[in-house]
Parts: structure tokens; sequence; C-alpha cells
């Protein structure tokens, strides 16, 4: 059997078209790009909008996994574009659409003004009490203590996760999954106080107990944050504070 | 050109999720069969709830509920319940590391520890109950 290495010369890719000002209902427009083996999908749109056509629309910027801008479906699968090969999807065609659960303004780019609204909503920022002064020095913290929200400030943002989950593209009120993670984020660092006020968000329906552990979110993360995790977690905690609450109603915490 | 379009009025396109949307992925169908097979554990918990207030009318009902219950079709059916329970429990108790995240410590306990403590305790309470069931 001789083994042959088949390096297709060009790659088919079927990208998804909303222009509307041209069209009411989406087209998908086909492109013949160069297959490199170092090509990563990003190139791959770049090679369109260079060479083959100027107006096609998609978010962008590090080209490292950072940025956490250029979120897509790849042949259905939420992806972040600048980290997966085109050789991971031949032989094509690939079909390349915007992100599910995003209204789409143009082309490959959604509209995430409602994720940025609930980011904001559950304080992804460090909350205190009282501030120390500032000669009283840093706030310090063990390794362990670092390590036990460490996973979770990982998300960059990306929204693949909201593209995965089902419970957020069939109810949009739903806080979601890297919103969730960035409160638990915070609720976990030992310099935090603030739990109590991120729970007034998120122990409502639409917070933690509208997730049903569909465990997508986690699946898609290119960052390994795992916020089906982070949610189930806060939903142990939400229970046993209820439970304590309950049992003794007069401690406050 | 698009007639309804108005220069500076963005035109958003929204996707209708379909009914079938858990068809389209695998790991969607197996979430919505381990969400379906919950309702057969209500059905178990009714039967043997059924049965503790049969006790308490008497020996002739209890002698009826018998002989319902050992119908061969009640058993097929019961032994088919029987398997969808244990997928239910089995993808069930498979995510409970997920949201048990145990520190003693300073160190985390390894997920395959909580997981085989789940299972360590369903072993142990099925011992029990088939002890009271078949050996008593």
């Amino acid at each position: 059997m001789s083994e042959t290495l088949t390096v297709p010369e060009t790659v088919i890719l079927e990208v998804f078209r909303y222009r509307p000002e041209v069209e009411s209902e989406p087209t998908f427009d086909s492109f013949e790009v160069p297959f490199h083996p170092e090509w990563m999908i990003l190139d791959a749109l770049n090679y369109i909008k260079d060479d083959l056509d100027g107006s096609l629309s998609y978010r962008w910027a590090c080209r490292m996994g950072v940025c956490g801008s250029c979120g897509m479906l790849a042949n259905g699968q939420p992806v972040l574009t600048c980290a997966t090969y085109l050789e991971s999807l031949l032989p094509g065609p690939i079909r390349i659409e915007p992100l599910e659960g995003f209204p789409v303004i143009r082309d490959l780019v959604g509209d995430i003004g409602d994720f940025m609204n609930k980011l904001s909503d559950v304080k992804p920022w460090l909350i205190r009490d009282e501030e120390k002064p500032v000669e009283d020095g840093e706030y310090l913290q063990t390794p362990s203590q670092l390590a036990d929200y460490k996973q979770y400030s990982m998300c960059i943002n990306c929204m693949l996760c909201y593209s995965a989950c089902p419970v957020y593209r069939l109810e949009p009120e739903f806080i979601g999954p890297a919103a969730i993670a960035l409160a638990q984020r915070y609720n976990l660092d030992s310099r935090d106080e603030g739990a109590e006020e991120r729970m007034d968000v998120l122990s409502q329906h639409d917070g933690i107990w509208g997730c049903t552990l569909v465990g997508e979110c986690t699946e898609v993360c290119p960052k390994g944050v795992d916020p089906a995790g982070a949610i189930q977690r806060y939903k142990v905690s939400a229970t046993m504070d209820y439970f304590k609450s309950l049992l003794m109603p007069r401690s406050s915490s | 050109m698009n007639p309804g379009y108005r220069l500076y009025y963005p035109r958003w396109y929204r996707k209708r999720v379909p009914i079938f949307w858990w068809l389209h992925k695998r790991s969607y169908a197996v979430f919505i069969a381990r969400e379906l097979t919950s309702v057969f554990v209500v059905y178990a918990v009714a039967v043997v709830v059924a049965l503790v207030l049969t006790l308490n009318k008497g020996e002739p009902a209890w002698e009826a509920a018998m002989s319902r219950l050992s119908h061969p079709l009640v058993i097929t059916a019961h032994v088919l319940v029987l398997f969808v329970i244990l997928f239910h429990t089995i993808t069930w108790l498979n995510l409970a590391p997920m949201a048990i995240v145990v520190k003693l410590g300073d160190r985390k306990v390894p997920p395959t520890a909580v997981l085989i403590g789940h299972y360590g305790a369903w072993f142990a309470c099925s011992v029990v109950v088939a002890w009271l069931l078949l050996w008593r």
C-alpha cells in the first residue's frame, strides 16, 4: 500500500453573505482559495478580502487567539478562525457562518451588544466592602488562592460559548456561560467581597438557573475555561447558602 | 437591491432556531436523552410510592398489586425502564465532578475521587436495598 499525501492545491470556502442593502435573506458565496498547510481559516478569509471580494465583512484583530474577535462557525462548529487550521477541515467545501445566537449586522459580523450588557451586569471587577489605603500595600494572595480562579480568568470574551449554548439561542434573556464564568472568576478571588452583590443578578431565573447543563460551552471554549463547571458550582453554592439561611436565619451571610 | 432597506437603518438578520435543533449535534441529542429519561425516574418513584401506599390497604390489595406487577408485559416494560434509568443515573453521576469541587486544605481533591465517591455511594445504597429486599 502506498501512502499518498494528498495536499490539495485549493480549497472551497462557502461563506455566509448578508448585505441588507442588497438582499433581505442571507446567501452563501463560494470562493476558491489556495491551500497552504500553515493557513488558518482567518488567513483564507483575509485572502478573499484582499484578492477576491473586498466587500466581505468580518471581525478580527490579534491573529493569536487572545482578542476573541474572530469567532465564527466553521462547518457548524463555533471556533476561533485564527486558531483553526484549514487543514483540519479538509477536503471542503468549508462552510463559514457568523456565530449563532447573535443578530447578524452584515456577512459574518454579529451584534454583540447583548453580551456586552450582560457582562457588565455581573460586575466583573474586584468589589471591596472597604478599600485598603494605598500605604497598607497590596492585597496578598497565595498560589493556591490564585489557582482557585485562574482558570476562569482565561476567558477572552470570544462568545463561542454563547453560540454553542442552545438555552441562549432559545431564551436570549439567559445571562449565558461566559458572563457567569467571569462572575465566578471574581467570586472565587480571595481579594473580592462582591459575591452577594453578584448573587442578586445571578440567582434569578435568567441567571444560573437558566442553565440546563448541555455542556457544549465547555466543549467549544478555546481557553479551557469550563463555563459549564462554573455555573454548576455556582448552583451548588447558591443552594448551600439558601439552606444555611434557612437553618441559621440570624447569621448574616 | 433590497427595497426594504433604508440608509443608516440597520436591518439585522435573525436566524430561527428549528424545533429539532437538538438533532443537529450528537451532544445536544445526548443532553435531550438525559433530560427526557428523568420522566422514567419519576415513573419509578411513583411505582414505589404507590406500593408503599398499597401496603397500608391490607394483604388482598398487596397481593393484587403483586400479581399486576408480575405480568410478563409489565416485567418487560420495567426491565426497559431499568435500563433507561441506568442511562440517566450514569450520565448524571458523570457530571458530578463538574459541580462539586472539594478542597482539602490547599489541595484540590481530584475529580476522579469525587466520581468514585458518587459511584461508591450509589453502590452502597444499592447493596442496602438489595439486602432489605432479597436476604431479609
